[in-house]
């Protein structure tokens, strides 16, 4: 009998072996990707160590630090200006005046149906081409830089898509709240303001997070229209030194920052969700 | 007025056959980087929901670099870098000369990469909204992983994934437009070409606009178009 009693030390002791791992398929080509992506980045690594050049740093770094502040503050600069345009799009897209919502739908239609880089050829090109009437109109000074037209169809084109976001936002908050603010007295505007737009923005918060980074990679077309944003500083080193390292430092950069700002979202997500989190 | 429609007309002195030309490059090189897109973005999707944590961290590496790297540059990092590589390449095997590779093909890899990172997400999420028990019943009727997979899952999942593959193709349509800075002679090299020697440059670059809704339209009809003929094979609730 003496022999079934497990002491508790035993017991605590005692615990079935963990199962072997054997070598699944699953597991070799997990194994085996992953020591390509190791290869790939050692390489890189080594790469860039070997093909450090003094001179080459010297020379191209401060103008990749001014590339990446055009970048930075164009995308930061149309982001906003779209933010403030998208409101009225919005509106009139939920408008019940057919007219009005249906100029909101062409224009949201024509900018998100179109490239980006179409757009911002149409503008810079395009209406670079009617420089008289601009000159008559005492607009030629802001359509003639380069900037300046990356800026405007930056705006236009995120407006339209922020449009649609602030729309699907405001949807997504039931009429019942508009109901019962309105059987509480409160006018409609704070009803917006206090009530739809909370609870509307935390929707909101992750496709206007994903709009900024779709943003910072799409800004790096207007290196094609003579902006030296981060990209364009690369493209003229490149043509210069024709050193390949040019591009990856680039890459690098780019990653950095989406990488900075996806984690910066998610972080802001978990931050103001917290009273959803049961 | 007149004067734009034989700019952009067929006869003499008019850029509609080469613009045309433009078209037929963009919608070959999208359809070509469809398939490869699909392919690795399946791929990548099955590793990614793997349950070896080693194929999740490779799969999801790709989607990390893919996703975050603009599309203008993954395709100046495949168009240089693979020149690069093809010419060290060729000095390895004793062979000196300048070899250029093939924009299109550039262009098709780099586009293929960016899809594909977009599309194994969409892939992923379809995957979840699959339940455990269409895998257990397929084993349990006798099916090897590869049968169930392609009998069982990839039908149901192909119609889950639809709308977001949907989205992505013209998200794909509209990134080819980038390949014209690689010197592909697609839609926008086209009238870009066509701007620059008549100095019409808004004429062209709307009618390159045009175009790309035009194109636009086009694929919603299809696509909705096989919407509803991959719902009507499925369950009806």
């Amino acid at each position: 009998m003496t022999d079934n009693v497990i002491s508790p030390a035993a017991a605590t002791v005692r615990r079935p072996p963990s199962p072997p791992k054997p070598w699944t398929k699953p597991r070799i080509t997990g194994y085996v990707l992953v020591g390509l992506w190791t290869a790939l980045i050692v390489g890189l690594v080594y790469y860039l160590f070997r093909a450090w050049d003094r001179e080459l740093v010297d020379k191209y770094a401060p103008t990749y630090l001014s590339g990446l502040w055009t970048t930075i503050s164009l995308v930061l600069a149309s982001v906003i200006i779209g933010a403030v345009l998208s409101v009225p799009v919005a509106l009139g897209r939920m408008s019940k005046n057919r007219i009005i919502s249906s100029i909101a739908y062409f224009y949201v239609y024509f900018f998100r149906g179109t490239p980006l880089i179409a757009q911002v050829f149409l503008i810079y090109y395009g209406l670079g081409s009617f420089s008289k009437e601009l000159q008559a109109v005492g607009l030629w000074g802001f359509f003639r830089d380069a900037w300046y037209c990356a800026l405007l169809s930056f705006a236009l084109n995120t407006a339209a898509y922020q449009a649609e976001i602030l729309r699907g936002a405001i949807r997504s908050v039931s009429v019942g709240q508009w109901e019962g603010a309105a059987s509480l007295g409160i006018p409609k505007f704070v009803t917006f303001r206090k009530i739809i737009l909370p609870q509307a923005l935390i929707v909101a918060l992750r496709p206007y997070g994903n709009e900024l980074i779709l943003m910072i990679k799409g800004s790096a077309i207007v290196a094609l229209i003579s902006v030296y944003d981060l990209m364009g500083y690369t493209k003229l080193a490149y043509s210069r030194t024709f050193d390949f390292q040019t591009y990856l430092w680039t890459a690098i950069i780019y990653l950095l920052l989406v990488e900075a700002l996806r984690h910066l979202w998610d972080w802001m997500e978990s931050r103001i969700t917290r009273h959803l989190i049961r | 007025m007149e004067g734009s429609i034989a700019l952009l007309g067929f006869g003499e002195g008019g850029w509609g056959l080469s613009i045309a030309s433009g078209i037929l490059v963009t919608v070959t090189l999208a359809l070509a980087t469809l398939p490869l897109g699909l392919a690795i973005g399946f791929f990548v999707a099955l590793g990614k929901q793997s349950e070896e944590p080693s194929l999740k961290l490779a799969s999801n590496m790709y989607t990390t670099i893919f996703r975050g790297l603009p599309e203008l540059l993954t395709l100046f990092l495949v168009y240089y870098g693979g020149q690069i590589g093809v010419q060290k390449i060729g000095q390895l095997l004793g062979y000196s000369g300048a070899i250029e590779i093939n924009s299109f093909i550039a262009g098709m890899f780099a586009l293929g990469t960016v899809f594909s990172s977009y599309a194994s997400e969409v892939f992923l999420s379809a995957f979840r909204v699959i339940p455990r028990g269409q895998y257990e019943g397929g084993y349990a009727i006798g099916l090897s992983y590869g049968q169930t997979m392609r009998k069982i899952i990839l039908p149901q999942l192909i119609r889950i994934a639809l709308p977001g593959l949907g989205n992505l193709w013209l998200i794909l349509l509209k990134d080819t437009a980038l390949v014209s800075a690689i010197g592909l002679a697609d839609i926008l090299r086209q009238t870009a070409v066509a701007a620059r020697v008549t100095k019409q440059a808004f004429l062209f670059y709307g009618t390159a606009c045009v175009i790309f809704l035009v194109l636009g339209i086009l694929s919603s009809f299809v696509i909705n178009g096989i919407d509803r003929w991959a719902a009507k094979s499925g369950a009806k609730r």
